[in-house]
């Protein structure tokens, strides 16, 4: 009798993502995807979709969705809890939403402490308009629009929304994952765990920063990118929990 | 209920919490401030959410998630706020989300004033965003009219899944009136809103509060749903109200507070033996094209009378379509006429009317 080891989670639908090889979307969606399945959450889960790369991903959470404007996710997070508080409720933004066109919703979601969940998704480019700098572009980093390598005297240093967000009052939880290899993978799956369990208690705004890959802006085969996070991305975002309730500090 | 003295501000959050709005999301801006003041005092008895937003950008956004949770959702602001909003009610004439938006508008371009104008007809009555969409609008003329049409509005804004702004001017919104705030105004019949995220709950497949058509051919159809949803509105919401119309020699096309002057000075020329009509828009969009078919023979001219450099007039001359002269008249940048103003704008297009 062969025992089943792997099967795909009920988060997700049966729609094919439309990533790009070797990006790690696909890994973070399925992530989120397994919590609100383990949680139990899926029925009474509202997602928000952004526009950037993960635009169509209410194709691909199997649970209710709303497409937002650029960078107003959580704006209408917002919306959503106000009125249905016993909904849960989370965006999934990438860095040219959240940490660009969005700034100031993030931050009054996080200074409201807002009772939803974010996930962000932090790959130093805009991927979906062809790789443009992004806020969290590393200085040096070639872009379409950074040909000659990001000029911190001309675009300032990259902007790290974790630590930004972590000075809050309201921010109740915040940290940096990364998946870029299995052990990783584990760990940022407990913090998209806890990120939701915390909803779940009331107890405020929610924050998980992904350092994602694009291998095909950043012009590297997947194995390079992964690389490529490891040892660019991590150096400048440091991983780690920035913010916690009291209780869970060590 | 009998009459009461209210401020048009207030009365207006009344009005929208009598007609069942359980959620506001706003930022403050005169000339519209107490309305939020109302409702952040009022708004937790009634059961329904009220909250500060960071800006006018995220309240509509804050709009667009609630109603898109099914919820009876409101805001309000004045013009240059209403500019920043623009980008989120066409997200939601996109998703096809209600929403009642109060403009209580004040004079522009750019920061411009605080005083009373409707130089914001064209940005409401052409949509505002981005892309092929109108929202429905209401220009009531004094606080009852206001309040009725706050009321009804939600109604319509659910019927159609279509924001509906109310474009009052700061006159209305500053000024005490007595009103009746529960006066009872006609009801629509309802469909469920079967599209609302509320969660599966694990009893339906999930649904999805959008408006991305990447493939063109989709995106076409999606559009002339809207087309046809928009045919049916100007078919069956147009509103307007004709006064004096018998034996009139010459209309005045005009709405808001403006139509309120404008009753002043046919009065005055009346005194003369001058017969002058009113035709009044209570929705300027749809425009009421209707109205232009009930303008007795008896009339040589339409004078479009506006707190504006001359917007609706456009309007006025699509729906007259070369049967009459159209002229104009309009102060702009907070300034309102007096009633003599118009009565020498009447002679005089109506002494040019004599030489032709």
């Amino acid at each position: 009798m062969s025992k089943i080891v792997f099967q795909r989670t009920k988060g997700l639908t049966e729609k094919e993502f439309s990533y790009c090889p070797g990006c790690t979307h696909g890994i973070i969606h399925r992530l989120v995807a397994e919590v609100l399945e383990e949680l139990n959450i899926l029925d009474k889960a509202i997602g928000i979709s952004p526009v950037g790369c993960a635009v169509m991903n209410y194709e691909f959470f199997n649970c209710d969705m709303q497409q937002a404007a650029h960078g107003r996710a959580p704006a209408v997070a917002t919306g959503i809890k106000r009125v249905r508080p016993d909904n849960i409720v989370f965006t999934y933004q990438g860095d040219g939403d959240l940490a660009s066109i969005g700034t100031a919703e993030i931050v009054h979601a996080a200074h409201r402490s807002e009772n939803i969940t974010v996930i962000f998704i932090n790959n130093a480019v805009y991927g979906m308009t062809g790789g443009q700098m992004a806020p969290t572009t590393l200085v040096g980093q070639k872009t379409t629009t950074s040909p000659f390598g990001r000029d911190a005297r001309l675009c300032g240093e990259p902007i790290r929304m974790s630590e930004l967000l972590a000075t809050i009052p309201g921010a109740t939880y915040v940290e940096r994952v990364s998946v870029h290899d299995p052990a990783n993978v584990r760990k940022a799956k407990r913090a998209v765990k806890k990120a939701f369990e915390i909803q779940m208690k009331g107890l405020g705004f929610a924050f998980v920063e992904f350092i994602s890959t694009c291998p095909v802006n950043w012009g590297k085969t997947p194995q390079e990118a992964l690389n490529w996070a490891k040892e660019h991305m991590i150096n400048y975002y440091p991983l780690g929990v920035f913010r916690e309730p009291k209780e869970d500090a060590q | 209920m009998a009459k009461v003295m209210m401020k048009g501000n207030e009365a207006m959050a009344l009005a929208a919490l009598k007609a069942g709005c359980k959620a506001f999301f706003g930022y403050p801006i005169t000339p519209q401030s107490e309305l939020p003041e109302y409702l952040a005092k009022h708004m937790p008895k009634y059961g329904g959410v009220f909250l500060q937003a960071e800006s006018e950008v995220a309240a509509i956004n804050m709009v667009y998630g609630a109603s898109g949770a099914g919820v009876r959702v409101m805001t309000s602001s004045s013009s240059p706020g209403i500019a920043l909003k623009q980008e989120g009610i066409s997200y939601m004439a996109g998703a096809e989300l209600p929403a009642v938006i109060i403009n209580v508008m004040r004079g522009g371009p750019g920061l411009g004033g605080i005083q009373p104008s409707q130089a914001d007809y064209k940005q409401i009555t052409r949509g505002g965003g981005n892309g092929d969409y109108y929202v429905i609008a209401y220009a009531p003329e004094d606080l009852q009219e206001t309040v009725n049409v706050i009321k009804e509005a939600f109604d319509v804004a659910d019927l159609y899944s279509n924001p509906v702004m109310i474009a009052v001017d700061g006159l209305i919104g500053q000024m005490m009136e007595p009103v009746d705030v529960d006066m009872e105004v006609s009801k629509r019949e309802l469909p469920e809103k079967t599209w609302a995220t509320t969660g599966t709950q694990g009893k339906r497949p999930p649904v999805n509060i959008n408006s991305l058509y990447l493939d063109p051919l989709n995106l076409e159809k999606h559009a002339l749903k809207l087309a046809e949803k928009y045919r049916l509105i100007k078919e069956n919401e147009q509103r307007y109200e004709l006064v004096n119309m018998d034996g009139a020699e010459l209309v005045i096309v005009a709405f808001g507070t403006m139509a309120r002057i404008v009753r002043s000075a046919i009065e005055l020329l009346s005194e003369e033996g001058i017969k002058v009509g009113l035709l009044r828009p209570i929705t300027i969009w749809p425009f009421p094209e209707k109205a232009f078919n009930e303008i007795p023979d008896s009339v040589k001219g339409i004078l479009s009378c506006e707190l504006s450099t001359g917007q609706m007039i456009d309007d006025v001359k699509i729906a007259n379509n070369g049967r009459l002269p159209v002229g104009f008249f309009g102060r702009t940048g907070g300034m309102l006429p007096e009633p003599e103003e118009i009565v020498s704008a009447v002679k005089a297009m109506l002494g040019g009317l004599k030489h032709e």
